[in-house]
């Protein structure tokens, strides 16, 4: 096992936690609003294929970016106005996404199957000029990766410390009583799920144009899911999901090291380590549970008349 | 209302309960389908055409028709397997997993015991099938009863974990060493096979599914089982002061649910595959959940949503073939149709509920 292997693993575990952190930031908002977005997979897929077909065509990566974000935005109004305005339940409405995300992804990505993008352009980690190419050849970084634990920062700051993420919360745990202090639930509603929409395109546009920079169908992989999972992990907490992210790219390094290594390990049984994993947490968790979950959490605001 | 009714014969067939819902469905259909031809017609495709496809080769041609029922067996078992735990109030999301457990299990069964006369190996493997969906949903429920975890989340953490042991099996101790480059375990002998009907590929399946149908409504309806699980699902507190073992029956409408998911895995590889390969459920667990969502559990609803969703799923091979679309895009379809559905318009509103 070479230290240039070592570096490769480790440069792959940074690509591939990236996209899901910024899902699972986004889906912390979401269920601090009290909503469960199981459709999230289905955003991720149009977003990836939006944000894939527009820097196609258009030649500019960034416009990409910027089309994954507005597709993801929109697909969540999509889930939002069937979980807010129509009252439906949270889980079909969820699953629902996720069916018309597999297809329509399928459709929108079906003339770009096979061509190449130029990805977003990738920049040194500073500090590092001074070692040999060599070694430092896998420490090229997009902005996309710089930004994302800022992003979650920021996703604390307007959580914790601005009236907006009080007002959000504050819907998550109970929308009568934040009704009767005077915020609208529906309108804090649509704003959490369009944010969250807008995190989970750029995780998704992370995915298609930075990390893999092409297009094929169902690529995202269950990454929708294990960000649903990683909220549960870093109980509802923008901060500790950048360690639920961490522990994801952790277990694909770890996977990789095994393969490059000659171990016999099957990479299936591995592949199911943060579903496992976010089980035995949620176990251990049990009695405090309370404490963590919104109260408010996938149920349906009625309204007030 | 009752005089109107009897006074004018014509006015009370299309008040009559079974006429509104045959209707409720066909606009259900009817709207998805319009929805669906805009799609495609803003994708540059002929949804004319694409649309007169799908109908007529799943219901005018009899090869498209059985494959419409041959789809339609795995969604009854599935959204049975949701209604059952729904009636005692609990979230059954992981169907998917069970019915992979169950294949797996119903798998192993097969394999080593290949030389058994086929009066006793299917049984055995259904037996099989169903013990791995019980083991399966047991954990969730189990964790729930003992109020730890939520039931619907660890049930749809569990549903990613089961096609990777499946995988695990297949990849590894289980590939066939044969001349198939595909990973597939052996082929199962002819005993191991659920008989098919008429020259098509429906099986066996199709009747356990319409007598376990019958079972779940029967049960629900006419014995105290029924009606102590109604108790529970509808007021856990009064249903346990009452002296209904409240845990119990949540464990045991779980483990039955995944018991029957199971029996879909047993049914697919059985009857449809002839051997287990990897990821041989295309979600059939989720859509057995949205069937059984948008049916609110009652028996009859399941049978015709199975239909209605069968017929859409199975349209997919034929837009692949003539339209030249890919197969994921009737996935569109399926979701406008729950979309409508979810979003009820004033229209499909029940009168009560």
């Amino acid at each position: 096992m070479s230290l240039l292997a070592l570096l490769g693993v480790l440069s792959s575990a940074i690509f591939s936690g990236t996209s899901l952190l910024y899902t699972t930031l986004g889906e912390v908002i979401s269920e601090r609003g009290g909503m469960v977005n199981l459709g999230l997979e289905g955003v991720m897929l149009v977003s990836a294929a939006m944000g894939f077909a527009v820097t196609s065509t258009t030649g500019s990566p960034y416009l990409g970016v910027l089309a994954a974000m507005l597709t993801g935005g929109l697909m969540n109004l999509l889930f939002g106005y069937l979980v807010i305005t129509r009252k439906a339940n949270q889980l079909a409405s969820g699953l629902a996404t996720m069916f018309l995300g597999f297809g329509l992804s399928a459709l929108i990505g079906a003339p770009y199957v096979g061509t190449k993008i130029g990805a977003l352009p990738r920049y040194l980690v500073p500090g590092l000029e001074f070692f040999p190419r060599q070694y430092t050849g896998q420490f090229r970084f997009d902005f996309l990766i710089y930004l994302v634990v800022p992003a979650a920062i920021g996703v604390w700051f307007l959580l914790f410390r601005t009236r907006w993420g009080l007002g959000v919360r504050a819907v998550g745990e109970s929308a009568d009583t934040a009704f009767a202090a005077g915020r609208n639930p529906h309108t804090l509603r649509y704003q959490a799920l369009f944010l969250a929409g807008l995190l989970a395109g750029l995780g998704a546009a992370h995915l298609s144009i930075a990390y893999t920079m092409t297009w094929k169908e169902y690529m995202t992989a269950g990454r929708g899911f294990i960000a649903v999972a990683l909220v549960i992990f870093s109980k509802w907490h923008p901060l500790r999901a950048i360690a639920g992210a961490l522990l994801f790219g952790g277990a694909v390094a770890f996977q990789l090291l095994l393969q490059a290594s000659g171990v016999n390990v099957s990479p299936f049984l591995l592949d199911s380590i943060p579903y496992v994993l976010t089980l035995v947490v949620l176990m251990a968790w049990g009695g405090t549970r309370k404490h963590a979950a919104p109260a408010g959490l996938g149920r349906v605001y009625q309204g007030s008349e | 209302m009752a005089t109107l009714s009897t006074t004018n014969t014509k006015l009370s067939l299309f008040r009559s309960k079974p006429f509104q819902v045959g209707a409720r469905y066909m606009v259900i259909f009817v709207v998805a389908f319009i929805l669906f031809g805009l799609i495609l017609f803003l994708a540059g495709k002929h949804p004319v055409e694409a649309i007169q496809d799908i109908l007529v080769y799943t219901l005018g041609t009899p090869t498209g028709f059985s494959e419409v029922i041959v789809r339609m067996i795995p969604l009854l078992f599935t959204a049975i397997a949701v209604a059952l735990p729904s009636r005692v109030g609990l979230i059954n999301v992981g169907a998917e997993g069970q019915l992979y457990i169950g294949g797996l299990i119903a798998a192993g069964v097969a394999i080593t015991f290949p030389q058994l006369p086929a009066w006793l190996l299917l049984p055995f493997m259904a037996l099989a099938g169903m013990g791995g969906g019980a083991l399966w949903a047991f954990l969730p429920v189990f964790l729930r009863a003992r109020g730890l975890v939520n039931e619907t989340i660890s049930s749809l953490l569990m549903n990613y974990v089961a096609p990777t042991i499946v995988s695990f099996f297949v990849y590894g101790p289980w590939r066939s060493r044969g001349a198939a480059s595909t990973p597939q375990t052996v082929d199962f002998s002819e005993s191991a096979r659920l008989p098919t009907f008429f020259d098509t590929r429906v099986h066996l399946g199709l009747v356990i599914a319409l007598i376990i149908l019958v079972l779940f409504w029967y049960v629900m309806k006419y014995t105290r089982w029924g009606l102590e699980m109604r108790a529970v699902g509808g007021n856990p507190q009064a249903a346990r002061r009452n002296g209904i073992a409240w845990a119990r029956y949540l464990i045991l409408a779980m483990c039955i649910g995944g018991a029957i998911a199971g029996l879909a895995g047993m049914s697919e590889i059985s009857g449809i595959h002839g051997r287990l390969r990897p990821n041989f459920s295309p979600g059939f667990g989720f859509t057995g959940f949205l069937i059984s969502w948008l049916s609110f559990g009652n028996p009859v609803g399941i049978l015709i949503m199975s239909f209605v969703i069968a017929i859409i799923t199975s349209g997919g091979d034929i837009l692949q073939l003539k339209q030249d679309l890919p197969y994921a895009v009737l996935n569109i379809l399926l979701a406008i149709t729950l979309y409508v559905v979810l979003a009820k318009p004033t229209f499909f509103e029940r009168k009560k509920a």
